[in-house]
């Protein structure tokens, strides 16, 4: 029997479990996928919004508001890439202007720090690649990019380290309640525990309707994105918006923290059984391109190595919610996480902490809590360093990925974490091979090989991402 | 620190030319670098015959082609480190590099030559829509893995492209078992060399679908189908002409780039139509003593004229060395006209030629019955009769020197005369 089982390994899921795990509680997470971080963790746009943006007084605005100057604590803990390098919403008209002057009284009002609208002068000054059109843009020093997926990946090792148990592979089916909380049925076990937090992403509303009245839907929305070298980074150096419309934030051009061009996201309403529908599509790609270049004309779209979509959850009330549910007690939805989500997270997080906390009498904290989480990344060590690494482990002196300069050092500390990588693309989310322009040609092959080697397992057996997701299918004659 | 007169980046075929040619020119203090656990480079994984017609009169597999001059190499006793990643070469030709016996190094080189080759272009680049499975491979992935590791990556297999290791894979693929549905090629003429579609797809009944691509990749976790569909003169997709094939693999063979990362790192100018280095006669960047060859300069299609190539940097790398390359010659720049997609070398120093001057090029279409106007200051200096031209059939002329080393000529243009097929 749990205290409290999360149900889904999204950034949400896994920073809750973190923060729980300060605390004296027998956690668990479960996960349908067979990798954490997998659902629309894995694919958004990576920003830590400056706040501006939501209506005072939602949840949205509260959490973002909250959560934006908690990552650097948390990123510097868990050796999570997080860049500050500010956000600009671009005006080319007068009404883009008067949306500019609203977004900016309700930064003031949700207490944003340092936001202020510039002129056209001071935008070229600071992005001269922006188009010459644009008359004025809203500044926002504060908002950042960071590694969200590797955000979620951390936060699930460090919990893990510190006692979180992690179920993967196990989709919940059914949550029945019981005398003194819940039982989970899931494909392959039942779990019981006194609290059930649901963190289910765009599955959320189906997981809520096991168990209690229903209250709100998710409509799957998903965009699609670009993803250029790391030779077209001198396009932009800050965060570049759109003025915001019906269909949400808009197109964005932004640096990724590992110094790459993202281009995205469309908005695509989708069907309720289509929340798993990953795919990209040329029209809508093609949206994303013509408008992206409204806001820089040169974006050299040839240097694109990969392009991606990801399903947002959307909540039909309009806000996020995260309250326990009125006809099951101890079961706490944590739904709709869409935009401006990741830049929430942290103090979401807190607040369910909170909410648990408040149900438990004199819970006792967990005094061997360890908040560190390390990560090396070889190539970007001092020379120095470099030396005395492989030194001390002759496998950090051997490159994997030539095109990021990965080693296999790294590559076997993805896998042998607690919470480790067991896939190729886990591998990727974790230490970046195949991440770079050659996109795993050359690195796929040796991945491969140190994941057998390490797990133990017949090469033919090593997945890409999903249990089916074979790579390799036989042996050639002899 | 170690010093070397000349180190070599990258043990392929360009690298190995080029170190044997330096080392029979007089210079004996040379270190090849290469990152794979042996050298050779890709010849390696490309098992099949047809290498090695131009410089040994004979037919080799791409692994025999690599051994006479590994063997070449050792009993000149060159010196290499295998499994070893350059990370960074200076303007002033330092070069940090790792490996795990010799741990974080730091190399002082009098000359390099660049010889990292290329990648393949993965299928990001084109931005294929669908979902992401598993079963998308490029061909030279493939390849590795059936000629290298022995597995197979897959069963039933659709190629996009038809560049010459997508049509060797197609046959490759069919040897061991596969059924390989069609090749399909953006162009409405094939990358490759015409001798790979006659014996790897004709004599194997493997359609090849001109004018047409994949738009969209089907299967969750691993490829179920692709939808390819014809495209217009724009290549553009026509709607109405889409097509479902069943499969469980995607090959991709849809070009090449070359490395030049640690190039670009150093300074090095490139020329944004080969993706590679500007280079002159010499085969020197505009780094003095910084030589480049083979792939990394520009996509080959066959590894006899890498090796030719290779032979000229390895032997001005040795005159570099020996100080015997003259620095202040007169210059003619090379400028590619009508049809003409790129000439190497973009500059020649005259006083540094010997007998020729080798020129490489492409064309931009298939021609038939064309000729190549070869035009010094705009007078015609000599014309070639082409039956066929084609993109994929990469073009070399030699001048002799006596024709252009008379007057002082500025720039030399090469262009194509003749019907675009």
């Amino acid at each position: 029997m749990y205290n409290v089982v999360i149900i889904g390994a999204g950034v949400i899921g896994n920073f809750i479990a973190r923060e729980l795990s300060k605390y004296k509680l027998n956690i668990a997470i479960v996960e349908k996928d067979s990798e954490v971080s997998n659902g629309t963790t894995k694919a958004n746009s990576a920003i830590v919004h400056g706040g501006y943006d939501a209506k005072p007084g939602t949840k949205m605005a509260k959490f973002n508001s909250e959560g934006n100057p908690m990552f650097d604590k948390v990123c510097k803990e868990l050796d999570v890439p997080f860049k500050k390098i500010g956000s600009l919403v671009l005006a080319f008209n007068d009404e883009d202007m008067e949306t500019l002057k609203e977004l900016y009284d309700r930064g003031i009002e949700n207490k944003i720090p340092n936001i202020e609208i510039i002129d056209k002068n001071k935008v070229k000054e600071m992005e001269p690649n922006i188009n010459d059109d644009v008359i004025g843009a809203l500044y926002s020093p504060t908002a950042g990019i960071v590694g969200a997926y590797e955000l979620a990946i951390a936060l699930a090792e460090n919990a893990a380290d510190n006692g979180v148990e992690l179920i993967l592979n196990n989709e919940v089916k059914d949550i029945e309640k019981i005398d003194d909380g819940y039982k989970i049925l899931t494909n392959k076990q039942e779990i019981k525990s006194k609290y059930v937090i649901n963190c289910a992403g765009v599955y959320a509303d189906k997981i809520n309707n096991m168990v209690a009245k229903e209250t709100f839907k998710i409509i799957p929305k998903r965009g699609q994105y670009y993803i250029l070298d790391k030779s077209a980074s001198y396009i932009t150096n800050h965060v570049i918006f759109q003025c915001p419309n019906k269909f949400g934030k808009g197109v964005l051009v932004a640096p990724t923290v590992h110094g790459n061009i993202i281009v995205g996201p469309d908005s695509q309403e989708l069907n309720d059984d289509q929340r798993d529908e990953l795919q990209t599509t040329s029209d809508n790609i093609e949206y994303v391109r013509n408008t992206a270049v409204k806001s820089i004309e040169k974006i050299p779209f040839n240097k694109t190595i990969t392009n991606f979509s990801g399903v947002r959850a959307e909540p039909d009330t309009g806000d996020f919610i995260i309250e326990e549910s009125q006809d099951a007690k101890g079961f706490i939805n944590v739904a709709g996480i869409k935009s401006p989500g990741l830049s929430s997270a942290p103090a979401i997080a807190q607040y369910v902490v909170e909410l648990v906390k408040e149900r438990y009498d004199g819970l006792e904290k967990n005094k061997d809590f360890n908040p560190r989480r390390e990560m090396i990344v070889f190539n970007e060590l001092s020379k120095e360093k470099k030396a005395e690494l492989i030194k001390k482990d002759p496998r950090y002196g051997r490159v994997i990925c030539r095109c990021e300069n990965i080693t296999e050092g790294e590559i076997v500390d993805s896998i042998r974490k607690n919470a480790g990588a067991t896939t190729v693309d886990g591998v990727k989310r974790r230490a970046r091979p195949g991440a770079g322009r050659c996109q795993g040609g050359f690195c796929g092959p040796r991945v491969m090989e140190i994941l057998a080697r390490e797990l133990n397992k017949d090469i033919e057996k090593i997945v890409k991402d999903g249990n089916e997701s074979n790579i390799l299918t036989g042996k050639t004659k002899s | 620190m170690l010093n070397y007169d000349i180190v070599v980046i990258g043990g392929g075929p360009a690298g190995l030319a080029a170190a044997i040619e330096a080392k029979k020119n007089g210079i004996n203090n040379i270190l090849i670098i290469e990152r794979d656990k042996e050298l050779g480079g890709i010849l390696q994984q490309c098992i099949h015959n047809g290498f090695g017609l131009h410089v040994f009169k004979e037919e080799l597999t791409g692994p025999g082609y690599a051994e006479k001059f590994i063997n070449e190499l050792k009993s000149l006793n060159i010196e290499y480190k295998l499994d070893t990643m350059v990370l960074d070469i200076t303007e002033d030709k330092m070069i940090s590099a790792i490996n795990t016996e010799d741990g974080f190094m730091e190399i002082k080189a009098e000359a390099v030559v660049l010889a990292m080759g290329c990648r393949e272009r993965p299928r990001g680049a084109l931005s294929i829509p669908g979902t992401r499975p598993a079963g998308v491979f490029t061909a030279g992935t493939a390849q590795r893995f059936i000629n290298m590791e022995g597995y197979m990556v897959g069963k039933k297999v659709v190629i996009l492209g038809s560049g010459d290791i997508g049509l060797i894979m197609a046959r490759r693929l069919t040897l061991e078992g596969a059924e390989v549905k069609a090749v399909a090629e953006l162009m409405s003429y094939s990358g490759g060399l015409t001798r790979n579609i006659v014996q790897c797809l004709d004599d194997f009944d493997i359609p090849l679908l001109l004018s047409h691509t994949v738009v969209d990749i089907k299967g969750k976790d691993r490829v179920e189908g692709v939808v390819i569909a014809k495209v217009d003169e724009n290549k553009k997709p026509i709607p109405g002409t889409e097509k479902l094939y069943e499969c469980d693999t995607l090959l991709l063979s849809v070009g090449l780039i070359p490395e030049n990362e640690l190039s670009s790192g150093a300074g090095i100018e490139l020329d944004s139509t080969t993706n590679g280095p500007k280079v002159n006669e010499s085969m020197e960047t505009n780094i003095e003593g910084i030589f480049a060859c083979g792939n990394v300069v520009h996509v080959h299609d066959l590894v006899d004229y890498v090796t030719e190539e290779s032979i000229r940097a390895g032997r001005n790398a040795a005159k570099f060395i020996k100080k015997e390359l003259k620095k202040d010659s007169h210059t003619i720049n090379t400028k590619a006209k009508d049809g003409i997609r790129y000439i190497i070398p973009h500059e020649i120093r005259v006083e540094n030629l010997d007998n020729t001057l080798d020129m490489f090029m492409r064309v931009t279409d298939v021609y038939r019955d064309a000729k190549l106007v070869i035009k010094a200051d705009g007078e015609i200096v000599r014309e070639i009769k082409k039956k066929h031209l084609a993109p994929g059939e990469m073009e070399r002329i030699k001048i002799p020197v006596k024709d252009i080393k008379n007057n002082n000529i500025s720039n030399i243009t090469v262009e194509v005369q003749g019907k675009v097929k």
